[in-house]
């Protein structure tokens, strides 16, 4: 806690006693501040002349060290934040990662969790930042603008700006190469099964268990029970890990805090997967064939599998819903 | 006043009114004029969820009979707010199910609507008429059932791009057939079948019908058998456009085409088979609202159909169109007023098309009327940008996304800060605004200066520091909503135009520079502010409180904070902002703490 700026401390109120007390430790310095920051919270423009064009931006470089708190503080005197970066570092690992679909991302946030990716390249070593953006193009690399360091990213979530609906039909582009082809299918095969009808892309939500924010998987990017448990543990270890640690009320070793999430297939770990099917039961991930699994799968969840122990366990071939409460 | 002048006088002047502002402007002008507005409101435009509350609403108008109501941010379409933000319409309905038993519309923009809530919509209203969900999620089509079955008098059932849990297609046979007042359905976002018998039954006893949009699920063989059904038609959408081809297909398709005489507006065509296009040839010429933009069609057949359409005013459409396709909308459609163009492969770098800044300067140049431009394209340049500004001054609405961020002008390697400049320059009228392409600073000195109409700005890895925002910010005198991604703009321009925010109705910052302490701070000094961190990554009380924040939300209201915050999200009060000091300080004050809660 000494790592940090003495700025932040004029966020205290004025009336309060603890910042009488540090007046005395530090004289009047910081209640000029504290007075600096009651003008700007007024209009803009009245007494600090920051509209005029003219000499602004040195203005602001000058002022800079009254206004620390955007900027990054000094990592390396402070571990709980570097320690966050880690984290957030290895978030932005697997959802930049390049996947060998045509269409870029197989595992979709569903929200953008990328946020300081691009700090984290500025803050880690050069090593991570290859982990973290190896599919910067190269093409920006020539950026006449010295000012504009980060990386370009790959991948990102939410970029370019397009609805979900949209990036489904993207993989229609296939009919391009061969636009008369269709001709000659039958349509029976688009209406009668609506998730063939889009031939790449088939998002489905997956919740976890002491995770509140829900994903999307692309089960069209796996071809197997096995990548997709493995794309499971990708997308939630560090979510987990997280959840744990703030839950904790601390920051972990990432080491000691992040453990690959095993056994979601066989029941033999600490979580086991289940889907909700076309028909609303609940089922076990893996009973069926894959194929067919996919053409049913409506919704995935990864439960404790101590949850589960308490449920009869359904048999291979006879569907019997998990009696488990999905919300 | 109300002594010279009857009350029923004034609420019958007030009746023509109807411009929200207006309304809003009228009800200041004195405490009479504020009572006698309120009884006589009709409608009521929400624009956050969260800036008012259901109790206040109900409370103040009475009399209300139509709603609009929006709940997430724009950015939640792009997957940027997590799932579960909130945003739920239910408390909404469940006031005005007691304060507006006649209620007739109901319209909701990116809200979560449960089955719940549908089912007590449709038990609730007994004169329900509209009711339009716009990208909403949450319901299935169980609670669509509902609706059908309940709601007697409903004209308009419109799912625009909602994400519904697709059950099973049954819900649409539960509208009773004695149910005759249908004017507009549209059921595209649906994955699943609907019944065809039940749809082919209701069209036929639907003589209102003026609007139809089908879901993919609706094969092209049985388009006619609607057509016929319903000559009357302005609105189509149809499934997949697929077939084998046969002749007896063609021309069933084509009768059905030619005999709806008023089809102003044709949307659908997914899977499109080309060799079946020229069944709508003969409805082109009527046409003026066109949407391709799930059309995989390839440019010499754009250009048949587009050119076709000498009415034209709208035209969504794939980037398949290319270069060439434009330039032949530009000779063909002179009353075009709004273009979007959609990439069909958002995510490869080099596509198989060219679709290029040229194709959106001849268009400029060709279609006076053009002023709405959504254009995804891969490079641009300043000298495109400026020839569309002089062009079109007439723009309202300009959202370009380069798709590769900060790319630069692919002639001259600058920043494209005079391109937009230039438009900001020229196009007076212009309330939205969309930037992409490498961007500094300069370009939104320009933007603030410049954008006096300007409502809804919309910025993605742009600008070098704070100044950036802060040109924005101590600009823009109309700015409404501003919306903000991994740009490197921080507290310092947050802070030093905090009074701005609210004038506004929203700003959102992912993947800024904005620290929490700054957060806490706004929130603090500006009650009349919801200042929302979400973050997944837990608590910000467990980082330094300079980390920079993934995501902020900040919009004005009068409702004070919001109570259904899912955990990742946190709203700073003045409680929460001490403790939150307090802790981080580790000053032992814990009894003084206690007392305050």
């Amino acid at each position: 806690m000494e790592g940090y700026s003495p700025q932040l401390l004029d966020l205290i109120p004025k009336e309060r006693k603890w910042l009488v007390q540090r007046d005395e430790e530090e004289g009047k310095h910081g209640a000029s501040e504290e007075k600096k920051l009651e003008l700007r919270l007024g209009p803009p423009g009245q007494e600090e002349d920051w509209t005029r064009k003219n000499n602004s931006t040195r203005r602001i470089n000058d002022e800079r060290s009254l206004f620390s708190l955007g900027y990054f503080p000094n990592v390396g005197q402070n571990t709980t934040n570097t320690n966050s970066f880690m984290i957030q570092a290895q978030k932005a690992q697997f959802q930049l990662q390049p996947t060998t679909t045509p269409q870029g991302l197989s595992v979709m946030g569903k929200e953008s969790s990328q946020s300081c990716s691009t700090k984290v390249a500025d803050l880690q070593n050069a090593a991570e930042k290859k982990i973290a953006f190896s599919p910067a193009p190269a093409a920006n690399t020539a950026v006449p603008n010295s000012s504009q360091k980060r990386t370009a990213p790959g991948p990102v979530v939410g970029w370019p700006p397009i609805r979900s609906f949209r990036k489904n039909l993207a993989g229609t582009s296939s009919s391009k190469l061969q636009p008369e082809s269709q001709s000659v299918v039958p349509n029976k095969v688009s209406s009668e099964n609506p998730v063939d009808s889009c031939p790449k892309g088939l998002f489905v939500k997956i919740n976890m268990d002491g995770v509140p924010i829900g994903r999307k998987v692309d089960l069209k990017a796996y071809e197997s029970y096995d990548k997709l448990a493995s794309a499971v543990d990708e997308l939630f270890r560090s979510l987990l890990a997280a959840q744990m640690d703030s839950s904790a009320g601390r920051i972990q070793n990432k080491q000691e805090s992040e453990k690959a999430i095993t056994g979601l297939l066989d029941g033999s770990g600490e979580y086991t997967l289940v889907y909700e099917d076309n028909e609303g039961d609940r089922m076990l991930v893996g009973d069926v064939p894959w194929h067919m699994f996919v053409s049913t799968v409506k919704r995935l969840r990864v439960l404790k599998s101590s949850e589960l122990s308490r449920l009869r366990l359904n048999s291979k071939q006879e569907k019997v819903p998990l009696d488990v409460d999905m919300r | 006043m109300s002594k010279s002048f009857p009350e029923e006088v004034l609420e019958h002047v007030f009746s023509f009114i109807t411009s929200d502002s207006d309304r809003n402007a009228v009800s200041l002008v004195c405490k009479s004029w504020y009572e006698i507005e309120r009884w006589c409101r009709k409608r009521v435009f929400v624009g956050n969820c969260y800036a008012v509350s259901p109790r206040i609403l109900t409370r103040r108008f009475p009399e209300v009979r139509s709603v609009e109501i929006k709940g997430k941010p724009h950015f939640a379409d792009f997957n940027l707010v997590p799932e579960g933000w909130g945003g739920c319409v239910y408390p909404w309905i469940s006031a005005m199910a007691g304060a507006y038993p006649w209620l007739e519309e109901i319209r909701l923009k990116r809200m979560v609507v449960s089955d719940e809530a549908l089912e007590l919509i449709s038990t609730s209203f007994c004169n329900f008429k509209v009711f339009v969900l716009s990208s909403c999620e949450g319901f299935s089509t169980d609670g669509l059932a509902s609706i059908a079955a309940n709601c007697r008098k409903l004209r308009e059932l419109d799912l625009r791009e909602s994400e519904v849990d697709d059950l099973s297609g049954h819900w649409l046979s539960h509208f009773p057939d004695t149910w005759t007042s249908l004017v507009s359905l549209n059921i595209a976002c649906l994955g699943s079948e609907v019944s065809f018998s039940a749809l082919e039954r209701l069209v036929a006893r639907s003589p209102n019908l003026r609007t139809l949009r089908l879901n993919r699920a609706v094969s092209l063989e049985k388009l006619h058998n609607l057509l016929c059904r319903a000559p009357q038609l302005v609105e189509f959408g149809t499934g997949a456009y697929s077939s084998e081809l046969r002749p007896d297909v063609f021309s069933n398709l084509a009768g059905g085409f030619s005999g709806c005489k008023q089809l102003k507006g044709l949307s659908g065509f997914w899977d499109v088979v080309p060799a079946y296009l020229p069944a709508i040839y003969l409805t082109c010429s009527g046409l003026t609202s066109l949407n391709l933009s799930y059309a995989t069609i390839q440019s010499p057949d754009l250009v048949k159909l587009v050119s076709q359409c000498r009415n034209l005013q709208r035209l969504w459409v794939l980037d398949y169109i290319e270069d060439f396709g434009l330039d032949a909308l530009a000779a063909s459609c002179k009353d075009l007023q709004e273009l979007r163009v959609f990439p069909s492969d958002p995510y490869v770098v080099d596509p198989n098309v060219s679709l290029t800044e040229r194709g959106l300067v001849a268009v400029s140049e060709g279609c006076p009327k053009l002023q709405s431009v959504l254009y995804f394209c891969r490079q641009m340049s300043n000298a495109a940008l400026v020839a569309i500004a002089r062009n079109r001054p007439n723009l309202v609405c300009f959202r370009l996304c380069i798709i590769e961020p900060r790319a630069p002008d692919y002639l001259t390697l600058e920043p494209l800060d005079a391109g937009f400049g230039a438009i900001v320059e020229h196009c007076k009228e212009l309330r939205r605004l969309s930037l992409s392409g490498l961007l500094t600073d300069r370009v939104f000195e320009y933007i603030g200066t410049r954008g006096r109409k300007l409502e809804m700005l919309s910025i993605a890895f742009a600008g070098d520091s704070d100044l950036g925002l802060h040109h924005v910010l101590s600009g823009c005198e109309s700015l409404r909503k501003l919306e903000i991604r991994d740009c490197p703009f921080g507290d310092k321009a947050l802070l030093a135009n905090a009074a701005k925010l609210e004038t506004m109705r929203s700003l959102w910052m992912s993947s800024c520079s904005v620290s929490f302490g700054a957060c806490k701070l706004l929130g603090q000094k500006l009650p009349r502010l919801n200042v929302e961190v979400i973050d997944e990554r837990g608590s910000p009380d467990s980082r330094p409180e300079s980390c920079p924040v993934e995501k902020l939300y900040i919009y004005r209201t009068v409702a004070g904070p919001r109570v259904d915050m899912p955990p990742f999200v946190w709203t700073i009060d003045e409680d929460a902002a001490l403790r939150t000091l307090l802790s981080l300080r580790k000053i032992e004050v814990s009894l003084d703490i206690h007392e305050r809660m």
